[in-house]
């Protein structure tokens, strides 16, 4: 299976590797570095690299390349799915996971790895476990491991390793008894020039942050769990329950967990909260374009949208903008040719916009696509969907947790062509 | 500071070295420093130590062996994580002289009672391989032990030992193919992903071939098709009835749940399964979970359009209702962006292509250049494969040559070349148009490509062709080298159909080429020279000068770049790379015939298989001898005292108020049995399902006659209602908290910690021994177990009952079916069901039952499904999932599992089409609310004690001597009732033994021969009801000759 990894930043170091097998010598991220250069971004480089007797394997996120090595034929998605989950390891850690971050604890991030892989084959991948035999860093440990030479290491086998809820830790203590539960629905749409929608889509997420003492076993249940049209359950989830009854039923891991992620079926019309007024034009003759983009709030539901940031890739031919917002601030970055606007809350009185000229590179003809715009927003204490939770019901402890329950409504990939 | 005596300086120093590790600095020298640490106190440092031996003990191997002994002497801690990590770290060390030491090292551990330790075994064996392949047959040993362990933390890790050391032999998985089946759903999900690649590569060998032409089920003679898609595969015609292995449907059906996954290589890996394995008409559930993947990250991405391109190319129908899930957006990668254009291409067809032009329109303007020269492409292949489009196509396209991008362009100009190829008729005007452009375009592919259709097209344009050779003539040193050989081309068809413009242009270019540096071109020159200019030593050839260059030629395809992945498995490396990867396994075709389905039965009790009737070779195969041993849990044996304290006063409780609702239940009972006329009611039925095996084949007769049985079926359902409502009314009580610890228990699998389990503490101690014995839907052979654990498990029981009871394969399994809906009355939807008494992956509780749903209609019936259920207090039911639809003379079969509660009473539901809803009631008949059970004769005789009284009885039974024999009373027996049979030491009683289905209370049945041709049949139960019912169908069987 993976055979080693390798760390490697922007700038082409690797910073750390780690070998499961026998060693590979680190001069095979020279491939990766040849597809790195042929791809003039890192998104492009292609997650699956065949050397002569190895195939590399990356994935990239928060600007770090993660490049496994393996030797014989395995399925691309086991590999990928893992490095990913160690990167959500990493993070759940150091709360970041940046390059500095990870030389700073290259210790703790090499006993993990440890822990996660055996012989290339993924031994404890769950948050839970991984935390009972090696403890995050934090600030007081740190202090107290210097003093006492005491370790971060845990030197019983966490019992849910064994046990039936392999993702749930025993002997969990809290005085504070909550659940919490978010649930976040990110609308990803394509609008065109003229309005209309081209596709849209809502994929909604259930986020939970649980905090109960000793085994609770929960049941969540939606007031329409029809609205849910394709699902995937964090491991906890009964799923026969789910087949049946379309109720949650669940022992939760401790801490924060992805309950559910979910697909509001295609069928259902997706109610868009904003609408984007543009008016981008480019002139053959003069260096001069216009440029005006207003933003409005279309069916929200009595809500504000809120955390309202608009970006657009400008053509090449723009050499510079002289924008006026009417709220918010912008920025221009002549090199990448980024527009980004943060514009804020809405105000349905008064609806932001953003006017002013682009220059562009003189003599050059003007180009022949318009920026496609896109936005982000926030709708707090709404769910796009209409989906609602019923109740939250807790059998096997003797205790009333205290529960909550919060809705939110974002933009996932969504896009205005001009 | 190594050296130093605080743990604090030691394990700075450790952290120091790793972290030199870490960046690939060499720290070899001090390995002798390290390894004296190997055996700290401070666990830290100790793992430090082991990360920094692993690392380099290959390069000091003299060194590592001073490190041996404190393993070996940590493979004996009593902590079964040192014991783990001792393992790991040993079989780590890449040192070819201490192979024997890890074989013992895997050996003993692979028999440790924890599986965590036997888990780390499993990794160990892959290790130990790679280091030395010679240890293959030991290690092969190790294997087939730990195949059999029933530890889902083990699985996993077992079956990657196995791909990675013996892939080819696949003979030890036959055992343990059910086994992994059913464990599939608690296994970590990177175990998952590993034991579905493989039991996908097994069913490709053990199983024949679902891809069938839907023939209706009433056609038994069937036409055996290889599918369409497999058309290299010799298509095969056998007349032979298609029937899916049990064994396949279960691999299938188990697998099903994990397409919700959270992990997408589960996902893409259950897709894969569906689509290498399962009938053509069940892979579209996996398509909307793949859509649902596409929202991971750009890796994950990739990955599934990949494998949907591929998927997408077979079967449109699959992801056309995704369309628009697979629009580009603009701030996807290049990458995943082509990919979705390529899905787009293969989904296109009449009904979509205008949405479809209309979006490729925006993405031709797209900034990405080489993404919109894709796009160009792609209307290509649109414009060839739809017909209707491709002027508007055409016309778009040329459009686009006037696009100031040269890019798009030069893909336009090679797009429209190749349309044109394809309907070279009136299109001069674009040829035209084109010939104009050769002055702006510079892309040499372009401006080879207008050359060549100047050329091939060179008397529809008379006047231009002349004109264009002058001006390349002009240019040609300048020229590309693939512009160059088309000037050639273009001058020599010239020539041919012109040569009073063009000879002189024509020799002028050839001098030209003649002396050019390329040699091909060199030789092109020669070639072309000695074909068409006349001159003496031309032989015959220049004759045919004319036809060899301007022959028709035939139109290129438009292919898509996926087309030839599809002989790769999906999901693997071979396929994203398209390259066989080292370690490809490939996936064989079907068998034409199945390999013997009974080797992956696991060994019954012995005895059970004996008493098989003979001669009768389809039931053979049908009984599957699935469950052989209720399964104990392994934890329990710590809990098991705790409960057995706990349960006992319950239980107690539990009898007696049991006794009540009996006591009642049998006088009503007894009521009920005087009544004559309807004993004469169910005498009849009786005697019918009697005759019933003979005419089995004769599926008609059958079924008039079941259609008689339900009549009287029914009205003896009312008057049982009446007495199964007291019963219900006990049930009731605990009904709830049944099935709340039934929740528990079985989806938990192995939980049954109560003290650890706060949730079953106050609600289900009751029943806990109740379904215990049922336990989960595991089916564990016996002699799969090491020595170890039967010991365990013998010390394990729970309850006094369950000490004798286990659940065992039902000794035959009659092919009756019931009637469920008519045709007539179902609009030409006919339903038909069986019970084929297996205990049912629904519930423990529940009883499966096999429905077959018939289309007899001329149209397609679409979305059949459950609706409403009404069914009596207690009764619960697993409904098949919807079937999307049914093509004409199409069956399908589904299974579901219904809670009779041990009682007959009807279970009502609504089966419902997309238009209709119908009424429609299954009522079990008595004998398939029993699972049969294997127990020794003492047992039965001890159990039978203690049921006496008026859990007891009897009948007489009078009938020709010949009917005594014990295979015919076996025969009979089972023919009515799901029994087991009990080895018996006297010649003249023959004892059976069956559980209910709900409430696992015992059924003994006797027959005891008497002098002459008289017989005693005595039936203990608790469940007086169900057990006087059983009396009275056995009764006129038994006495029938």
């Amino acid at each position: 299976m993976i055979h080693s990894l390798f760390l490697i930043n922007s700038s082409g170091d690797i910073f750390l590797e780690k070998h499961w097998k026998s060693v590979v010598s680190r001069s095979v991220c020279d491939y990766f570095f040849e597809a790195q250069e042929r791809a003039t971004e890192a998104e492009n480089v292609p997650p699956v690299i065949p050397t002569p007797h190895h195939y590399l394997l990356s994935v990239y996120r928060h600007k770090i390349f993660f490049v496994a090595v393996i030797q014989t034929e395995v399925p691309p998605l086991f590999v990928i799915e893992f490095l990913h989950r160690v990167v959500d390891t990493f993070q759940d850690y150091f709360g970041v996971c940046s390059e500095p971050v990870i030389k700073d604890n290259v210790v703790v991030v090499y006993e993990v790895l440890e822990e996660m892989l055996d012989n290339g084959f993924p031994l404890a991948t769950e948050s839970n476990i991984l935390k009972e035999l090696i403890k995050p860093p934090t600030i007081l440990r740190t202090v107290v491991n210097t003093i006492t030479g005491s370790t971060n290491v845990g030197d019983q086998l966490p019992t849910g390793q064994l046990s039936v809820v392999p993702w749930r830790r025993t002997g969990v203590k809290y005085t504070n008894n909550e659940a919490y539960f978010d649930v976040i629905e990110e609308i990803d749409a394509i609008i065109d020039k003229s309005g209309s929608t081209v596709t849209a889509e809502i994929q909604g997420v259930i986020d939970a942050c649980v905090k109960l003492t000793g085994m609770p076993d929960l049941t969540l249940s939606f007031m329409n769990p029809r609205l849910l049209d394709d699902v995937s359950f964090h491991p906890c989830v009964r799923f026969k329950r789910w087949e049946s009854e379309r109720i949650l039923s669940f022992i939760p891991p401790d801490g924060n967990f992805r309950l559910l992620s979910y697909h509001v079926s295609a069928q259902n019309l997706v109610a868009i909260p904003v609408y984007v007024k543009h008016n981008i034009s480019f002139r053959d003759s003069s260096s001069l374009g216009r440029f005006e983009i207003t933003v409005g709030p279309k069916q929200t539901m009595g809500k504000t949208i809120e955390g309202v940031m608009v970006t657009s890739q400008m053509p090449k031919g723009v050499l510079n903008m002289s924008l006026t917002p009417s709220q918010g601030t912008h920025t221009f970055d002549p090199v990448t040719k980024m527009l980004s606007w943060d514009v804020g809350k809405i105000n349905p009185q008064k609806l932001p916009s953003l006017k002013g000229t682009m220059s562009l590179q003189a003599g050059a003809s003007k180009p022949d696509e318009n920026p496609t715009i896109n936005l982000q927003f926030k709708i707090q204490q709404l769910a796009i969907s209409g989906l609602k939770v019923n109740r939250l019901d807790m059998y096997g402890e003797k205790y009333k947790p205290f529960k909550g329950i919060k809705y939110m409504t974002k933009a996932g990939k969504f896009q205005v062509r001009t | 500071m190594l050296e130093s005596n605080k743990d604090s300086a030691k394990l700075d120093a450790m952290k120091r070295i790793v972290g030199m590790i870490a960046k690939g600095k060499n720290a070899s020298e001090l390995f002798p420093a390290v390894v004296k640490n190997v055996a700290s106190k401070n666990i830290e440092i100790k793992k430090l130590v082991y990360v920094y031996l692993v690392r380099y003990a290959e390069e000091q191997q003299d060194l590592a062996l001073l490190s041996i002994s404190t393993f070996q002497r940590a493979l004996k801690d009593p902590n079964q994580l040192i014991r783990a990590s001792a393992l790991r770290v040993l079989s780590s060390i890449r040192v070819p002289i201490i192979v024997p030491i890890m074989m013992l090292a895997i050996k003993e551990a692979s028999a440790d009672l924890s599986p965590y330790v036997r888990k780390n075994a499993a990794h160990a064996i892959q290790k130990l391989y790679s280091l030395d392949p010679e240890q293959k047959e030991m290690l092969i040993e190790v294997i087939e032990k730990l195949l059999k362990d029933k530890s889902t933390l083990v699985a996993g890790s077992v079956v990657m030992a196995f791909e990675e050391v013996c892939p080819d032999r696949i003979d030890l998985i036959h055992k343990n193919y059910r086994k992994l089946c059913n464990l599939l759903v608690d296994v970590e999900e990177w175990g998952q992903v590993v034991i579905i690649h493989m039991l996908t590569r097994y069913a490709r060998t053990q199983f024949v071939s679902p891809w069938k032409e839907d023939d209706g089920l009433e056609d038994n003679e069937k036409n055996f098709y290889e599918s369409d898609d497999e058309q290299k595969e010799k298509t095969d015609k056998r007349k032979k009835t298609y029937a899916m292995d049990p064994d396949h449907r279960l691999l299938i059906r188990n697998t099903k749940p994990l397409l919700q996954s959270r992990n997408a290589a589960v996902v893409m890996a259950v897709a894969q399964l569906y689509w290498h394995i399962a009938p053509k008409s069940e892979t579209g559930i996996i398509s909307k979970s793949l859509v649902r993947l596409l929202r991971s990250n750009r890796e994950v991405q990739y990955i599934v359009l990949q494998n949907i391109a591929t998927m997408s190319i077979q079967r449109k129908g699959m992801f056309e209702p995704y369309l628009k899930s697979f629009y580009v957006r603009s701030t996807d990668p290049t990458m995943i962006k082509t990919l979705k254009l390529e899905i787009l291409t293969n989904l296109a067809n009449e009904a979509n292509i205008s949405t479809l032009l209309r979006e490729f329109q925006t993405y031709v303007k797209s900034q990405d250049k080489q993404f919109a020269a894709a796009t160009i492409q792609t209307i290509g292949r649109c414009a060839t494969n739809i017909s209707e489009v491709t002027d508007t196509c055409l016309n778009g396209l040329v459009c686009l040559l006037s696009n100031r991008d040269e890019i798009v362009v030069a893909e336009s100009v090679v797009v429209i070349k190749k349309l044109l190829q394809m309907q070279p008729a009136q299109h001069g005007e674009i040829i035209k148009h084109m010939a104009k452009l050769l002055d702006s375009i510079t892309v040499p592919v372009a401006r080879a490509s207008i050359l060549w259709l100047i050329g091939e097209n060179c008397e529809r344009v008379p006047k231009i062709a002349p004109d264009v050779l002058r001006k390349m003539a002009k240019s040609f040193t300048s020229e590309d080298d693939l512009v160059k050989l088309q000037i050639l081309n273009l001058g020599a068809k010239l020539y041919l159909t012109n040569s009073k413009q063009t000879k002189l242009l024509t020799q002028y270019i050839l001098n030209l080429g003649k002396y050019d540096q390329n040699y091909d071109i060199r030789d092109r020159t020669r070639f072309i020279r000695q074909l068409i200019v006349p001159n003496e030593k031309s032989g015959a050839l220049s004759k045919y000068a004319k036809k060899i260059f301007l022959a028709q030629k035939p139109a290129p395809l438009l292919e898509s770049p996926f087309k030839d992945r599809d002989h790769f498995q999906l999901g693997t490396l071979s396929h994203t790379l398209n390259t066989k990867a080292t370690g490809y396994l490939e996936l064989s075709n079907w068998p034409e015939v199945a390999p013997d389905p009974s080797v992956r039965n696991v060994e019954v009790i012995e005895l059970a298989k004996e008493w098989t009737p003979v001669g009768k070779a389809k039931k053979e195969n049908s009984a599957k001898k699935f469950y052989s041993e209720s399964e104990e849990d392994e934890d329990s044996s710590d809990s098991s005292s705790d409960s057995e304290s706990g349960s006992g006063s319950e239980s107690g409780e539990r009898g007696e108020s049991g006794e009540e609702g009996d006591s009642s239940e049998d006088s009503s009972s007894g009521q009920e049995s005087e009544s004559g006329s309807e004993s004469g009611v169910e005498d009849e039925r009786t005697a019918k399902r009697n005759s019933k095996p003979k005419g089995k084949s004769d599926s008609e007769d059958g079924e008039k006659e079941n259609e008689k049985s339900k009549t009287s079926d029914s009205s003896n359902a009312e008057s049982s209602s009446i007495e199964e409502s007291s019963s219900d009314s006990e049930s009731e009580s605990d009904s709830e908290s049944e099935t709340e610890s039934r929740r528990v228990t079985k989806e938990k699998g192995k939980k049954t910690k109560q003290d650890r389990n706060p949730l079953t503490k106050d609600v289900s101690l009751l029943d806990l021994d109740d379904f215990n014995p049922v336990s989960t839907p595991v089916a564990l052979p016996t002699p799969a177990l090491s020595p170890s654990l039967i010991a365990d498990l013998e010390g394990l029981n729970l309850s006094t009952s369950s000490s004798v009871i286990s659940v065992t394969a039902p000794v035959f399994v009659p092919m009756k079916t019931h009637v469920l809906l008519h045709r007539m009355s179902g609009k030409g939807l006919a339903a038909n069901y069986y019970f084929p008494r297996q205990p049912c992956i629904f519930g423990d509780k529940m009883v499966s039952v096999q429905i077959t749903l018939n289309n007899t209609t001329d149209q397609k019936i679409e979305n059949i499904h459950i609706g409403g259920k009404k069914l009596p207090i207690g009764m619960q039911m697993h409904v098949f999932n919807p079937i999307d639809s049914l093509e004409p003379e199409g069956s399908i079969t589904v299974s579901m599992g219904i809670d009779f509660c041990d009682s007959t009473q009807t279970a009502s539901f609504q089966l419902c089409t997309k238009d209709d809803c119908f009424n429609v009631n299954i009522q079990p008949p008595v004998g398939e609310l029993l699972l049969p059970v294997a127990m020794s004769e003492k047992d039965f005789k001890k159990e039978q004690g203690m049921l006496t009284g008026m859990n007891e009885t009897s009948t007489v039974i009078i009938t020709a001597p010949q009917n005594f024999t014990s295979s015919v009373i076996l025969q009979k027996v089972v023919n009515v009732a799901n029994v087991g049979a009990v080895p018996s030491g006297q010649d003249n009683i023959h004892r059976f033994a069956a559980k209910t289905v709900h409430s696992g209370s015992l059924m003994l049945v006797t027959v005891e021969l008497k002098e002459g041709s008289t017989a005693q049949l005595i039936i203990n139960t608790e469940k007086t009801v169900i057990g006087s019912v059983l009396l009275r169908e056995l009764k006129p069987v038994l006495s029938q000759g």
